[in-house]
């Protein structure tokens, strides 16, 4: 019953929509830094610069992408009709998000 | 625990943050090429109404829809129902509304 | 039974409302046996107050569902050789719905929401009117076909993850079968329809997972019915919008 494709598309849907809304308000917390604490801000800029924080950042831009993609396919799914082209959609939007967040990867490096 | 309205707001607020989150990315990967400086960040937003407003609209539209997803989420998974529920909902929407304008204060206001 | 029939291990959930646990029984395996046949053969040789519900036995009545390894089935239309591994399998009451006893789902909670999304008919005519006449091809009428043959057996309930996290949702069944009433040519709900599908338990909840889909033993689309809601609902509530 489970494990199929769709039921997969939702589950990467919904935790990279859990992921995103709980990473929000760090990063709002951070950017808020720039009036405050420039020096404090630049510190953390430093921070990211450490190999194991670019792939976190990769993971979240993926997670952006991801869920943007998959949400489209599920306006598109729902709001055209299409049914039989449901399997595909989920994977091409997993493959947009790839390759979304794999040339952020690739330009941070 | 959505009913039509919720649900309309959730799509309506998806369709406004596709674009978005497209600019958004855009303006990362244009960003990180060299490393990223505050004064950057700053040199790049402070003074700007454009940013500002592309910002400040994104953090409304983000708040609104993580805020209906959240809810739908602690319902589904955690059984939050009734006040509990709607309490969850609004605190999450407050809490990012506000961190998030702040976050765009702080950048795009000298 | 001769020295080289093999048996298979089944374990079959008994319990109540109150609580149970799997209890495991050795059945020996036959050449054509079906889901139904072993809990059948349990219940006459193995323990006579096993509790479980059939009628047909050919996959038309829809009330031999239960679950087996996990997945919603049609018990009389499922042979042993498809779903056994490792010469074991498990039966459980079918998903999402409270057990009376053993292998006996209560169907209440199904039936209430098909009825609390309209899935009646809403006459216009009374029998004093001619018979109303509908061309196969009608666009209403096709849409309307492609549901009709929903049974009732609750296999894409017990399938669906959004009614196991969320007890109010009316479920595909009762919303599919809104969808056919919506398009039926000769039902004049409408309206009715659209507003007992959008309350908090309605169509929106729906994540178009689409478990139900997949495991429909009639090959019926519930996904794509109650995407069809999601319209029908969208495009009312914004003319009613624009018409105010």
């Amino acid at each position: 019953m489970r494990r199929h494709p769709l039921w997969l598309a939702h589950l990467l849907h919904r935790i990279s929509g859990l992921a995103l809304a709980l990473f929000l308000p760090v990063h709002f917390w951070v950017l808020s830094l720039a009036i405050r604490d420039t020096d404090g801000l630049n510190r953390f800029l430093t921070f990211t610069d450490l190999p194991g924080v670019k792939l976190a950042e990769f993971g979240l831009v993926f997670l952006l992408a991801v869920h943007m993609a998959g949400g489209l396919r599920l306006m598109a799914l729902e709001h055209l009709g299409w049914t039989t082209r449901q399997k595909s959609l989920a994977a091409g939007a997993v493959g947009v998000a790839v390759l979304i967040s794999g040339t952020f990867f690739l330009k941070a490096i | 625990m959505l009913d039509l309205r919720l649900y309309l707001l959730q799509r309506l607020s998806a369709l406004i943050l596709a674009p978005m989150v497209l600019g958004h990315i855009a303006v990362m990967i244009y960003a990180v090429q060299g490393g990223l400086t505050a004064g950057e960040i700053l040199g790049r937003t402070q003074g700007s109404l454009f940013w500002a407003l592309f910002y400040g609209n994104f953090v409304f539209v983000v708040a609104v829809h993580a805020a209906i997803g959240l809810r739908v989420v602690a319902h589904e998974w955690l059984g939050l129902r009734g006040r509990g529920l709607t309490a969850l909902g609004w605190g999450a929407f407050w809490v990012l509304l506000v961190l998030g304008m702040n976050a765009v204060w702080a950048v795009s206001v000298p | 039974m001769n020295a080289r029939t093999k048996e298979m291990q089944v374990s079959v959930w008994r319990g109540t409302a109150a609580g149970g646990r799997y209890e495991t029984f050795a059945v020996p395996e036959q050449e054509n046996q079906t889901i139904l046949d072993v809990v059948t053969w349990i219940q006459q040789y193995a323990d006579p107050s096993l509790t479980y519900r059939f009628a047909c036995r050919v996959g038309m009545c829809g009330s031999c569902a239960m679950m087996v390894n996990g997945t919603p089935r049609w018990t009389c239309r499922t042979h042993v050789k498809k779903v056994v591994r490792n010469g074991a399998v498990r039966i459980g009451p079918l998903r999402n719905l409270p057990v009376i006893k053993d292998l006996a789902a209560d169907m209440d909670p199904f039936f209430d929401k098909w009825t609390a999304a309209e899935g009646r008919h809403h006459p216009g005519i009374s029998r004093a009117d001619p018979v109303q006449q509908i061309a196969p091809d009608n666009p209403g009428r096709v849409v309307a076909n492609a549901g009709i043959e929903c049974i009732n057996c609750g296999v894409c309930y017990a399938a669906c993850d959004t009614v196991a996290g969320n007890p109010d949702y009316l479920g595909p069944a009762a919303l599919q079968r809104a969808w056919t009433v919506l398009n039926d040519v000769k039902d004049t709900g409408g309206q009715t329809v659209l507003d007992a599908v959008s309350g908090t338990g309605g169509c929106h909840n729906c994540h178009s997972i689409g478990s139900c889909t997949t495991c429909c033993p009639n090959e019926l689309d519930p996904l794509a019915a109650i995407a069809g809601l999601k319209r029908e609902t969208t495009r009312a509530y914004l003319r009613g919008r624009r018409d105010a």
